[in-house]
C-alpha cells in the first residue's frame, strides 16, 4: 500500500480521481455546489503555491495577496484588450505575478527571518495603498476592475469574432462558456489546473531542488559553509510561489471578470498563511486540505443565525438551549472571523503540524501506518 | 512656513502614537524574544476601555424634558449629574482622562494574563509561530469586541475645555494663523512622559537595571540567581500597559473601532523594524521620524511632484533603511539575527 504512493504516476492519478469527483462525494456534507467547489479549488492552488515558499524553506512571506492581486488585475486586462478566452489571460497573468515576484523577492530575500516577513508585508502593503490611490486609472480604485462590453479586445476583433449577444460577454475557454454547467464547467477548468498546479508541486518536493529547499530550511548558515550559494534557490522559490498566486487570481478572474484591491490587503495574505498551517506546513496535500476546511467552514458557520441555532439545539432543555445558543452565536453568522481565529490559535499551539499531523497522530494511535514516514508528505 | 510647522505638529502627533506602540513591541521583543503581532490589538484595548469608561459614567436614566412645553419631551440625564451636580457633570465630560485610571489596572492585568496564559509556551517556538500565534490572538480579540461594539466607530469626546484649537503661533510669536486641535497637543506631551517614564524605570530603579541586563543577556543574569522570568512577565504587561494607555488617549483622535489596532500594527511593525530591534530608543525615533516624513508627504505640494508618496513613504523608508542598514537605524548587534 505504501510503496504503491511512492509512484507519481499513482498519486497523480488518486488525486485527479478525488478531485474531479468532489462535486459526488461532497454531495453529503453539502459541498456540492460550484461557487463553493471553485473557491477549494482556487485556494488551494494558491495555498499550494505557498507552501512551496513556506513550506519547504521557512521563510514566512507576508505578502503573496500582492501576487494573487496582480495576476487578476492582468487576468482582466488581457479580458479587456486582447481576448475573451481566458486562456490567453491566465497564462500572462502567471508570467507577469512571477515577474513581480521576481523583483520584489530579489530585494525581499537579502534579509531573512522576521525581517524577511515586515519586509514582504511592506511591499504587499505599498502595492495595495498604491492600487487604491495612484494606479486607479490601471485598477479602478474602490469599484474594482471589471470588464465592459465596448471594451476593444484587439484579438477577438482581429479574428473576426464578433460578440454573440448584447450585455457584457462572459469568459469562456476556447469555446467553452465558463459559466456553462451551471457552472460546472468553472469548477472542473479550475480542478484541472489544480491537478497540474498539484503535479508541478509534487515534482518540486520530490526533485533535487526541492530537497536544496529543504536543507536551507533546516540550516541555511551550514548550506552557506559547504560552498552553496543558497540565494538563487530561495529566489527561484519564491518566484514559483508567487506564479501559483497570480495563476489563482487569473482563475478567480476567468470564473468572475472582475477584481479589486480588497484581494492584496495583507489580512488576505495572513488567510493563506491560516490554510497552510491549518492543514499542514510542508506537506503536500495539507495546504489544499487547509483551504478546503477553511472555505467549507466559512461558508457553513457565516450562514447560520440565531434562528437557526435554536432549531439546531432543539433537542436540549430549554434553559440550557438558550445558554448554548448564547454562547454559540458569537462564533458564527458575521463572528465566523472569531472561529476562525480561535480553530488557529488552537492549531499552532496544540498541533504546529495542522490537519496533516493529526491524521498522523490518529494513525499512529490506532497503529496503522507504524512509525511517521521518513520524509514529510510522503505518506500522503 | 505655517505650512511646514503644522506639517510637524501633525507628524509629531501620528508619530507619538507610532513611538508608543512600537516602544511596547520593542520591550516584549528585547526582553522576551517574543514577536507579537496582537500588540496593536491592545493598543485597540486600551481605547475601548476607554469607551466603556465614558459607557458606565453616562448611563442614564430618560427623564422629562421641562424645556420643551408643547409636549412631553424625554431626554438622557446620566445618573452622575442627577446626584452631584454640576460636578458629576464635569466628571463625564473628562471621561476620557479619567479612563487612564480605568485603563491602568486592566491593561495590566491583561498583560500578565497574556504572558501567563499563552505567550509563556512561545518562548521556545520559531518567530514564525509566535507571530501565528498571535495574529491568531489578535484576529479573536478583534472579533470579540466587535461582537459586543459592533463594526461602527464610537466617537468618544474629549473633554469640552481642550475641544478647540491651541494658538500654537501666538504663543511663539508667529502667525496668528497657526493653530493646532488642543487634545492633540496634550497627546504629544503625554506621550513625550509615558516615554520619559518607561526611560527612567528602565534606567533609575533596580529593576530597571535587572531587566536591561536581561536584555543583554538572559543566561548570565539567571545565572546570578535572578529570576528573570519574573521580571520578563512585568515588563511584558507595561508593554500592554503603554500600548493601552497610547490607545485610550488616542479614542478622541480617532473614534475606536475593532480594527484600529491592526492598521497601527504594520506600520508600528515597520517603525521597530526601521529602528532597530530591540533598540528602545531606535523605537521611538523611528515613530516620530516616519510620523513626520508621512506627514510632509501627505503635503499637496510634494504630492503633486510624486503622486501617490503619502500612501507608500513608510514602507518606502523602511525597505531602504532595511537593505542599507540591515539592523536597522539604531539597532545592536545580535539582536534578531537569524
Amino acid at each position: 500500500m505504501k510503496n504503491l504512493f511512492k509512484s507519481n504516476a499513482v498519486i497523480m492519478l488518486v488525486f485527479s480521481a478525488v478531485v474531479l469527483t468532489a462535486p459526488i462525494w461532497l454531495d453529503p456534507i453539502g459541498a456540492n455546489y460550484p461557487d463553493l467547489l471553485q473557491k477549494f479549488a482556487i485556494f488551494g492552488l494558491f495555498a499550494i503555491g505557498y507552501n512551496i515558499l513556506f513550506g519547504l524553506t521557512g521563510y514566512l512571506s507576508f505578502g503573496h495577496a500582492a501576487f494573487l492581486g496582480v495576476g487578476s488585475y492582468t487576468a482582466v486586462w488581457c479580458l479587456k484588450l486582447f481576448t475573451m478566452n481566458v486562456f490567453l489571460g491566465v497564462i500572462l497573468a502567471t508570467i507577469i505575478s512571477g515577474i513581480f515576484a521576481l523583483a520584489i523577492g530579489f530585494i525581499s530575500l537579502r534579509r531573512s527571518g522576521i525581517y524577511f516577513s515586515i519586509l514582504t508585508l511592506a511591499f504587499a502593503q505599498m502595492a495595495y495603498s498604491l492600487a487604491y490611490s495612484v494606479l486607479t486609472p490601471i485598477t479602478n480604485g474602490e469599484t474594482g476592475l471589471q470588464i465592459a462590453a465596448d471594451d476593444p479586445r484587439y484579438l477577438d476583433s482581429m479574428l473576426g469574432i464578433t460578440q454573440q449577444s448584447e450585455g457584457i460577454p462572459s469568459t469562456h475557454f476556447f469555446g467553452f462558456d465558463i459559466k456553462s454547467m451551471d457552472g460546472y464547467f468553472g469548477f472542473y477548468f479550475a480542478a484541472v489546473v489544480l491537478i497540474i498546479g498539484f503535479y508541478i508541486s509534487l515534482k518540486i518536493f520530490r526533485s533535487p531542488f526541492g530537497l536544496k529547499l529543504r536543507a536551507i530550511k533546516s540550516n541555511q548558515t551550514r548550506m552557506t559553509y559547504t560552498g552553496f550559494n543558497t540565494k538563487p534557490y530561495l529566489l527561484a522559490a519564491f518566484v514559483i510561489s508567487g506564479m501559483y498566486a497570480g495563476l489563482a487570481g487569473s482563475i478567480m478572474v476567468a470564473i468572475d471578470p472582475l477584481a479589486g484591491a480588497e484581494r492584496m490587503q495583507w489580512t488576505a495574505s495572513g488567510e493563506v498563511v491560516l490554510m497552510t498551517i491549518l492543514g499542514g506546513v510542508g506537506t503536500l496535500i495539507g495546504p489544499l486540505v487547509g483551504a478546503a476546511v477553511i472555505k467549507y467552514l466559512e461558508n457553513i458557520f457565516s450562514a447560520l443565525n440565531n434562528s437557526e441555532l435554536t432549531n439546531i439545539f432543539s433537542w436540549l432543555p430549554e434553559a440550557i438551549q438558550t445558554a448554548t445558543v448564547y454562547i454559540v452565536e458569537p462564533f458564527v453568522g458575521k463572528g465566523w472571523h472569531l472561529t476562525l481565529g480561535s480553530a488557529f490559535m488552537l492549531v499552532v499551539i496544540f498541533l504546529p503540524g495542522g490537519i496533516m499531523e493529526g491524521f498522523d497522530r490518529v494513525k499512529n494511535l490506532f497503529g496503522f501506518g507504524k512509525k511517521k514516514s521518513s520524509s514529510e508528505g510522503e505518506a500522503k | 512656513m505655517d505650512a511646514i510647522l503644522i506639517q510637524i505638529l501633525n507628524g509629531l502627533d501620528k508619530g507619538a502614537a507610532y513611538a508608543l506602540i512600537a516602544l511596547g513591541l520593542t520591550l516584549a521583543f528585547g526582553t522576551l524574544g517574543i514577536v507579537n503581532f496582537a500588540h496593536g490589538a491592545l493598543f485597540m484595548l486600551g481605547a475601548f476601555c476607554a469607551v466603556v469608561f465614558s459607557k458606565i459614567l453616562t448611563i442614564s436614566v430618560k427623564i422629562k424634558d421641562e424645556s420643551v412645553t408643547l409636549f412631553d419631551a424625554y431626554k438622557e440625564q446620566p445618573y452622575l449629574e442627577i446626584w452631584f451636580g454640576d460636578f458629576g457633570a464635569a466628571i463625564v465630560d473628562w471621561a476620557v482622562p479619567l479612563s487612564l485610571l480605568f485603563v491602568i489596572p486592566v491593561m495590566i492585568l491583561i498583560g500578565i494574563v497574556m504572558e501567563r496564559g499563552l505567550i509563556k509556551h512561545f518562548y521556545k517556538r520559531t518567530h514564525a509561530e509566535q507571530i501565528l500565534v498571535t495574529f491568531g490572538l489578535a484576529i479573536v480579540i478583534q472579533e470579540i469586541i466587535k461582537h459586543f461594539f459592533g463594526a461602527n466607530p464610537i466617537p468618544t469626546p474629549a473633554p469640552d475645555i481642550v475641544s478647540g484649537s491651541a494658538a500654537v503661533g501666538a504663543f511663539f510669536g508667529l502667525s496668528d494663523n497657526l493653530v493646532y486641535p488642543w487634545w492633540r497637543l496634550i497627546y504629544i506631551i503625554f506621550s513625550a512622559i509615558i516615554i520619559f517614564a518607561v526611560f527612567a524605570f528602565l534606567k533609575f530603579t533596580t529593576f530597571g537595571m535587572v531587566v536591561r541586563a536581561g536584555m543583554a543577556d538572559r543566561e548570565t543574569v539567571g545565572l546570578l540567581g535572578i529570576n528573570i522570568q519574573k521580571r520578563f512577565t512585568i515588563v511584558f504587561a507595561i508593554a500592554a500597559l503603554v500600548a493601552g494607555l497610547a490607545g485610550a488617549m488616542y479614542a478622541p483622535i480617532l473614534p475606536p473601532d475593532y480594527y484600529m489596532g491592526m492598521d497601527f500594527l504594520v506600520l508600528s511593525f515597520v517603525v521597530v523594524v526601521v529602528g532597530g530591534m530591540g533598540s528602545l530608543g531606535g523605537a521611538v525615533f523611528a515613530g516620530f521620524l516616519l510620523g513626520i516624513l508621512q506627514s510632509f508627504a501627505s503635503m499637496n505640494e510634494i504630492k503633486s511632484i510624486i503622486p501617490g508618496i503619502d500612501q507608500i513613504i513608510i514602507y518606502l523608508v523602511a525597505i531602504v533603511v532595511l537593505l542599507v542598514r540591515p539592523r536597522g537605524l539604531l539597532g545592536r548587534e545580535g539582536v534578531f539575527e537569524d
